[in-house]
């Protein structure tokens, strides 16, 4: 989230889109009705189905799965047609006025430099003009045909009312409905929110739907401010924290980068995520990289890193390709993994295509589960008849399964969705030899370790010199690794401004990324984390829930990454000059010397408005962009493409095969023939969570399964109609990959859709069942699934996909 | 559940009068229906609070889970999908369960002592210990909340967390409501916050939003806030003009004293059915009796819905 969950009682609007808060995030939707209660505000819910959030809303429009793009790009033709947005503030705080390359071009679905063969693009045009002192070149007037507001005028000027209602199947009048609640925030005086979750991001163009709304936002003037933002509502507990330390298969700790293969050299690594910035007075704040890159590397191989060794640069892995879930999981049907090890992960439930995962997972040596719960990839080679039909005798898998702790079992933070990091103390002893992730894990390494110094090995320098300074090396404590995140001073810090004063003496907890140092003398496990356990203590345990400004910023409680800040590019809420835009809603200021505000402003503390610097400080331009350069894999501006499996076959914004679906997303071989059609299976299917159950773990509580004990997928009324089906039958739904047989809910909430002169039906598959637990049993609904992923993030595209239903 | 038995102000079957000396504030349960996800953070609430476990259901092609209140399940969501005039969609989701009836029905029919009490606060509670599973209580209620137990016999329902509100604490339902959609406090004060709701809902565009207090029961101790309080029904058939049935009117006015005596004799007879053959078993007259007067209500019950 760019804001926090209580500052959504703030907003004027509030938009669920790709979303479904009152289902699966019940707790943080209290603040959307707080916002109606306390502040009047609308709350308009667009989505494919009629949701329990729908049921609270002032205004419901339905979409087509897997359309959201042209939807919001329908928004921005209306904003710009209707001169419904912020003037001064794109003006000022956005790319609106830079020149892009005059070979950039977008033509029939497709932009400058596309490969057909490679499915991809040669980005070179994808760029701004520079002048000769290296800054993007601008134009103020924005009369330039090149300037990107308007290419993004052109662009999107295809996406008028007409078009979107053929695409999304919204009718016309309730698309501009929605349209005109948004632009009701378009003035500094009115503000909206977007709250959206898996509905956007588990599409092959999903990263490219939530640009589009964050376009929207930024045009309304709507990111920075008390009550905007975009607001991505995390699909677990704590998944923030996973992306926040580093444990995607591309990323190091506060999201910096592993080096591929191709970067063998220090520096050019390091030179390369420190971009200089693109236009006078920027801060740029990624400069800063490699102090917060050394001081990972002091935090993981303490005196074994310094200077003369690049800080151990050559013990980083370096990528040779992607290793996503996916991708990983094709190595492994292919035969090239021998072990894997499943770690608070069911992929087996989780991912696309049950049949090739099965498939794969009977390839592994070895399996090693640690989870609290049986989960059913620990059990994919037992077979449950119709649920799970595998020939058991067949598979040679050696499956370990160590139980680990639950949350309530173990101290430690979550971080939500909020990016607050809040401590948690244990509440129970866990059940027999059930043992933290952190102790089994501790095991393993120390176990290893003796191994390498016995035997020595291919390469045991980054095994033998991880420093391992915890005071029971099996048993490393919430508290010490907390700690370790924030960082500490491995020697005296002098103040920079005073050389004679000492800011912090070796060996004390830092009190921010501010004081970490590329020369080695500090150490921190994760920069963004800097400042939640300092000197005074553990910040993250911190239980004022005191809201002195009533805004719900709350700051003495938790603690937020970056700095305690609770709201994201919080400058941009206040005007050029320091002022804020709207003094209800005054966030940050300029107080004559400094910036000064009820939030930690997100800014140089001293840089005063006559200087011109940028609120959007990590961005080596200063502002945010529209245009996204060369930072997408399919384009700079987001541009509709049909899911992969598509119920019309055709991409009504061109006559391009190739621009069908995502031209640049990553198909394996063998999946594409694992893609149905149309004519075979004619309805759109979607996958969701249902408030009853947390995805599969709550099937094996026996109060959850009581609340909804039975696996289902929901018809219109339509569909159910055409198909002979009466609400409570037995159906088939069966994609081209495999099926799933259920209960069928007839509902009056997903209603047929008038798509491209056709009718599409969608059918809903929630997701919580399997083979094991205390709810009936039943199938696994990502059986259903295409394997194939968000073409920027490889998240799997499980909500839009083509099925047939049948009557058993 | 029995507590605080200085706070009793009637118990079924008693000519005993309740003891005076200290009054209570009357409590009530708002339930802002327009806030209101069904998320049944309440349901399961109520089976932890209370210790109550349900068996594992089925779907039989909607949301409610349980399908239907039960001696384990005190409290259900009822969900319903009404189309509007300008072709839209409303899905009304209603908590239901007892409403703790200013005037209870049940307890007015129940012919055994005290097994229905009603507290000086408002709550009505069934005290288990004395039911003797006639299902009277049914047939007295006009929302078709108490359900007998086939375990034992006994009549089960909701309690308004008698026991944590004697303490001071709220329903546990209430605790839960993430969304604020279950208030609970004095009614007066209750009926003052739910003003604010109604006016929000009518700014909304929703004419006809009110609050749901029938009078036709003395009032409720759990109390509604509707979208379409003109038109109760939408809400899974919630009568709009409830009032006790007439043949319990007539049982409490004539005929009670005479019906008494053999109750009596009934009572004897089941406590003789208890010892020789256990719990488990409603004599089937009393039983048939029981379901045509439901019955006889779910028809009524129709017409009001009409």
């Amino acid at each position: 989230m760019t804001n926090t969950w209580s500052d959504i009682k703030n907003a004027d609007v509030v938009l669920i889109m790709g979303g479904n808060a009152a289902e699966a995030h019940p707790c943080g939707f209290k603040w959307v009705i707080e916002a109606k209660k306390l502040n009047k505000a609308k709350l308009v819910v667009v989505d494919p189905r009629f949701t329990r959030s729908a049921s609270v809303a002032d205004y419901y429009a339905p979409i087509r799965t897997g359309t959201d793009i042209a939807f919001l790009g329908g928004v921005i033709n209306y904003l710009l047609t209707n001169d419904k947005i912020q003037h001064e503030y794109v003006k000022a705080y956005t790319d609106f006025t830079f020149l892009v390359d005059d070979n950039f071009s977008f033509e029939n679905g497709l932009y400058s430099g596309y490969n057909a063969e490679k499915r991809s693009y040669d980005k070179s045009t994808w760029q701004y003009q520079r002048g000769a002192d290296g800054y993007v070149l601008t134009d103020p007037t924005l009369e330039n045909p090149r300037c990107v507001y308007q290419l993004m005028k052109k662009h999107y000027s295809r996406y008028t009312p007409d078009v979107v209602s053929n695409i999304c199947g919204t009718p016309e009048k309730q698309f501009l409905k929605v349209c005109e609640y948004i632009a009701s925030t378009s003035g500094t005086g009115r503000v909206m929110t977007i709250m959206y979750a898996l509905g956007w991001t588990q599409h092959s163009q999903g990263s490219q739907i939530i640009r589009t709304g964050a376009m929207v936002q930024l045009l309304l003037g709507n990111i920075g401010v008390k009550g905007g933002g975009m607001n991505a509502l995390r699909g677990h507990s704590n998944i923030q924290g996973l992306t926040d330390l580093g444990l995607m298969t591309n990323l190091l700790p506060g999201y910096m980068t592993l080096p591929s293969e191709k970067e063998a050299d220090y520096r050019a690594y390091i030179d390369k995520r420190a971009p200089k910035p693109m236009r006078p007075n920027q801060m740029s704040y990624w400069q800063n990289y490699e102090k917060f890159h050394v001081s990972l590397m002091k935090a993981w191989y303490g005196k074994a890193a310094t200077a003369d060794n690049n800080w151990c640069y050559d013990w980083l892995p370096k990528l040779d390709k992607p290793h996503d879930v996916l991708q990983v999981f094709e190595d492994m049907y292919h035969g090239e993994v021998n072990g894997y090890f499943c770690q608070g992960f069911n992929p087996l439930a989780a991912f696309p295509n049950k049949h090739k995962l099965n498939t794969a997972l009977a390839k592994l040596k070895y399996l090693v589960i640690m989870d609290p719960l049986a989960t059913e990839t620990s059990e994919f080679w037992k077979n449950y008849g119709d649920l799970n039909d595998v020939d058991t005798a067949s598979i040679q898998t050696t499956v370990f399964r160590l139980p680990t702790t639950c949350f309530a079992e173990e101290s430690g933070s979550l971080v939500n969705s909020a990016r607050w990091l809040q401590w948690h103390w244990k509440g129970a002893e866990p059940p027999g030899e059930a043992k933290p992730d952190t102790e089994i894990m501790a095991g393993l390494h120390l176990h290893l370790r003796e191994l390498y110094k016995k035997e020595g090995g291919a390469f045991p320098d980054p095994i033998l010199n991880l420093d391992w300074p915890y005071k029971m090396p099996h048993e490393p404590s919430s508290e010490e690794l907390a700690k370790e995140f924030n960082g500490k001073a491995l020697e005296d810090l002098a103040d920079p401004a005073d050389p004679t004063k000492i800011i912090r003496k070796a060996g004390e907890q830092l009190d921010g990324f501010a004081q970490l140092r590329a020369d080695g003398s500090t150490a921190c496990g994760c920069w963004i984390f800097a400042g939640s356990w300092t000197q005074a203590g553990n910040q993250m345990a911190r239980r004022d829930n005191s809201d002195p400004y009533g805004d719900g910023q709350t700051q003495n409680w938790a603690w937020s990454w970056p700095a305690n800040r609770r709201i994201l590019y919080n400058r941009a809420s206040a005007d050029p000059s320091g002022k804020p835009w709207d003094s209800k809603r005054r966030l940050v200021w300029w107080d004559g010397k400094k910036w000064a505000g009820d939030d930690v402003p997100d800014f140089a503390p001293a840089s005063a408005p006559e200087v011109g610097m940028g609120p959007f400080i990590m961005n080596p331009e200063g502002v945010s962009r529209f245009f996204a350069r060369d930072m997408m894999v399919e384009g700079p501006f987001p541009e509709h493409y049909e899911p992969t499996e598509t119920p019309i076959d055709v991409n009504p914004m061109n006559n391009n095969p190739q621009a069908i679906y995502n031209p640049a997303s990553r198909i394996f071989k063998g999946d594409l023939e694992n893609f149905g059609t149309s004519a075979e299976f004619p309805y759109a299917g979607t996958t969701y969570r249902l408030t009853e159950h947390f995805h599969y773990w709550t099937k094996h509580v026996h109060i959850n399964a009581v609340l909804q004990p039975q696996q289902f997928v929901e018809i219109g009324e339509g569909l159910a109609h055409e198909k002979g089906i009466a609400n409570g039958d037995q159906v088939q739904v069966s994609s081209k990959r495999g099926y799933i047989r259920a209960v069928a809910v007839v509902t009056k909430r997903i209603r047929a859709l008038k798509v491209n002169g056709k009718t599409v039906h969608q059918v809903g598959i929630p997701i919580h069942w399997g083979f094991l637990g205390q709810a009936k049993a039943g199938y696994i609904a990502n059986t259903l699934v295409p394997f194939v992923g968000d073409a920027n993030t490889q998240t799997p595209e499980s909500k839009s996909f083509l099925v047939n239903i049948e009557k058993i | 559940m029995a507590l605080q038995s200085l706070d009793i102000k009637r118990r079924s079957a008693t000519t005993t009068p309740s003891p005076q000396a200290r009054e209570t504030l009357e409590v009530a349960k708002l339930i802002d229906v327009s806030a209101c996800i069904g998320c049944k953070a309440c349901q399961a609430a109520c089976m932890e609070w209370n210790d109550i476990r349900e068996e594992v259901g089925t779907n039989v092609g909607v949301y409610d889970n349980p399908n239907d209140l039960t001696a384990h399940q005190w409290t259900v969501m009822r969900f319903d999908e009404v189309e509007t005039d300008d072709g839209g969609l409303e899905w009304l989701i209603r908590k239901d369960g007892c409403m703790h009836c200013e005037d209870p029905g049940c307890l007015k029919a129940c012919p055994s002592p005290g097994a229905i009490i009603q507290y000086s606060n408002g709550i009505v509670d069934f005290h288990e210990e004395n039911c003797i599973g006639c299902g009277y209580c049914i047939t007295g209620c006009p929302f078709n909340v108490p359900r007998i137990s086939k375990q034992d016999g006994k009549a089960y329902k909701c309690t308004l967390c008698s026991d944590r509100v004697a303490v001071g604490q709220a329903p546990a339902c209430a605790k839960v409501c993430p969304t604020g959609a279950i208030q609970f406090g004095s009614k007066e004060k209750m009926k003052e916050y739910a003003e604010t709701r109604i006016t929000d809902l009518k700014e909304r565009g929703y004419d006809n939003a009110g609050l749901y207090d029938p009078a036709g029961v003395g009032g409720t101790h759990v109390m509604y806030v509707l979208h379409h309080a003109d038109k109760p029904a939408l809400y899974h058939n919630l009568p709009k003009d409830p009032t006790i049935s007439p043949t319990v009117s007539l049982w409490k006015g004539i005929t009670k004293p005479l019906a008494m005596a053999a109750l009596g004799a009934a009572a004897l007879g089941s406590l003789f059915h208890y010892v020789m053959k256990g719990p488990n078993e409603v004599s089937k007259e009393l039983e048939d009796e029981m379901e045509r007067e439901d019955e006889r209500l779910r028809a009524l019950e129709k017409e009001d819905a009409k």
